[in-house]
């Protein structure tokens, strides 16, 4: 059984997390571009006026004023939605941010299909593939509301620009406060031999029911929440996958260039085993209730569940 | 102070570097650098506080280059002003050098504070760092960001220019080096951008017009902003300098070609010439 902590979105975690840097840290900065509240900016604007701004609807203003506040000592938080953020003002992020190596921290709110009711245009599925390729970028998809107020901590501390993938919609908690993690550092969340499921962000919960059904059938699978899409932890990838020699790739984003690439680049190079990818095949969303939607793409742990059974057959 | 006669001699030798720099590296943009020599010569040597031994200074201004593929003319000021040997200058984009194609700062050149080269990206950057330094106790540096005149078709430009003066950022000088040309002809030809002026002014910027290549206009429009950015707060200062590309070198002087063109050895000598005859009387 999984123990389940209750229902919130990562969005919530980002804008809890961001209060406590700063009420301990006077260089923690934040930046909206008119969606502050939708991405949880209201309370640490309401504590800390004189560290928050809203740029208005202006994206590329947005992260250029970011990348000054990073030059004169700050650690600025941008948060808006992810469509917004990592797409339109994508070239100052790699040139303005990455190239100069500032410190400038991303946050990429309303991701994957689970936006729901809007559509196609604001869920956002390529920003893991167009953040990852950007050299000096770190990119994290927390799995809960608790990794993601981890992980936004460990990003304030962590040199360097970061992109931080959040959701909108009320998620599962099913981390625990004292939890290990580590930027890099896959966390290894269930143990079985026969397949890895690596997961990340909403599919690691996904993949944790997998693992339920499947045991019903008598296969045991490894289930890895790989919050850390880059630098992406090598090493656990490679171990696993000399354990299990068939993997499963899990992720509510496109397939090219995402998450599940990410893994295969690492698989290829060092333990060619089979792999099956579940993600959104080369489509864009579209309107509906969130679960309707994660449905009709296939990104269930019914899914997973193929998908493991496929690469089982494959499997020497 | 420093004298307009020395002021006229740096700039020949700032020409001088700029010619010989892109002759020996092969390519680079000679016209847009020539046209703002004078620009930043009076700025480093008369306005800025900044010193190259003290980049940590908390009160050192900043300049923003950002319309970077002026480079030589900044790495030419900043070898002139201390920050670099002139013999670096001729290692300009070669291979391992620290003089990048664009200004980078991964290359830590004191006075290089932001890597810049894609165009409309250098005012919001100077924006930030006006905020940054508004939002810090005992702060009161000044922000100069150069920009182009074709710089300005880029929609972020506004993003930016609506901004300053919602955050009433009087510590924030934008710099327009008007040569009326771009990359593909005549900017009033390609997308007319004027009446420049008039669009500063009318989204509240304290705007002048002057001749940029004349240092008595330059240092009247240098010396307001220096008071404008003594108040707490207060409206930003654009300064449109009327500028001609490829200034100084007569067969360079408005001709578009040589926005992005390196000179020949015959071509060097000519214009070194050129440049040498031109302070003769000095």
């Amino acid at each position: 059984m999984i123990k389940i902590f209750g229902n919130k979105a990562t969005r919530f975690g980002f804008g809890d997390a961001l209060v406590e840097l700063g009420k301990t840290n006077t260089k923690i900065f934040a930046l909206g571009a008119d969606t502050a509240k939708s991405v949880a900016l209201t309370n640490f604007k309401k504590m800390f006026p004189d560290r928050f701004i809203n740029v208005g609807i202006a994206e590329n203003n947005l992260v250029g004023i970011a990348s000054g506040l990073a030059i004169t000592g700050f650690i600025p938080f941008i948060a808006t939605y992810g469509v917004f953020l990592a797409g339109r003002p994508w070239e100052q992020i790699r040139t303005s941010v990455c190239y100069s190596n500032l410190n400038v921290k991303l946050c990429g709110s309303h991701s994957g299909l689970m936006v729901g009711y809007d559509g196609a245009t604001h869920q956002i599925l390529e920003d893991i593939s167009i953040m990852r390729c950007i050299p000096k970028m770190k990119v994290i998809y927390p799995c809960d509301y608790i990794e993601t107020k981890k992980s936004i901590i460990a990003c304030a501390y962590s040199n360097g620009p970061v992109y931080v993938r959040l959701g909108r919609e009320d998620t599962p908690i099913f981390t625990e406060e004292d939890s290990f993690f580590e930027i890099g550092k896959a966390n290894i969340l269930r143990n079985g031999n026969d397949v890895a499921v690596m997961a990340c962000g909403t599919m690691v919960y996904e993949s944790l029911l997998a693992a339920e059904i499947l045991a019903k059938k008598g296969i045991k699978i490894k289930v890895i929440n790989i919050h850390t899409i880059k630098p992406i932890d090598e090493e656990t990838i490679i171990n696993t996958a000399k354990i299990c020699r068939a993997v499963v790739t899990a992720e509510e984003h496109q397939l090219y260039g995402g998450f599940g690439s990410a893994v295969i680049e690492v698989l290829a190079k060092n333990c060619p085993v089979p792999v099956e990818m579940v993600g959104v095949n080369d489509r864009f969303g579209e309107s509906g209730n969130a679960m309707d939607l994660i449905i009709k793409f296939g990104l269930k742990s019914t899914n997973i569940v193929n998908a493991v059974l496929k690469v089982l057959k494959r499997k020497k | 102070m420093i004298g307009t006669e020395e002021l006229i001699k740096i700039s020949a030798n700032v020409r001088k570097d700029i010619i010989k720099m892109i002759n020996i590296s092969g390519s680079g943009h000679p016209g847009g650098s020539l046209s703002a020599v004078e620009l930043l010569v009076a700025l480093y040597f008369k306005y800025i506080n900044f010193d190259p031994k003290n980049i940590n200074n908390p009160n050192r201004d900043y300049f923003i280059l950002s319309k970077g593929h002026a480079c030589p003319v900044l790495y030419s000021v900043l070898a002139r002003f201390g920050c670099l040997n002139i013999d670096e200058l001729y290692t300009l984009r070669k291979l391992g050098s620290r003089l990048q194609g664009h200004p980078s700062r991964n290359e830590k050149i004191p006075g290089i504070d932001v890597s810049t080269g894609s165009l409309g990206y250098g005012l919001s950057i100077g924006l930030g760092i006006a905020i940054g330094i508004k939002k810090q106790i005992n702060r009161n540096n000044r922000i100069y960001v150069l920009m182009g005149d074709g710089e300005q078709q880029e929609g972020s430009v506004w993003e930016g220019i609506m901004s300053a003066v919602h955050y009433k950022l009087n510590n924030l000088c934008v710099i327009i080096d008007n040569n009326g040309m771009q990359i593909d002809g005549n900017t009033k030809d390609i997308m007319n951008i004027e009446p420049l002026a008039d669009k500063y002014k009318i989204f509240g910027w304290d705007t002048f017009v002057i001749d940029g290549h004349n240092f008595d206009e330059i240092d009247k429009a240098y010396s307001q902003f220096v008071e404008n950015a003594k108040k707490k707060q207060g409206k930003p200062t654009a300064i449109i300098a009327k500028t001609v590309k490829g200034k100084g070198i007569s067969f360079m002087e408005n001709v578009i070609s040589w926005h992005g063109n390196a000179p020949s050895e015959e071509e060097l000598k000519k214009a070194l010439n050129e440049i040498d005859a031109s302070i003769t009387h000095i």
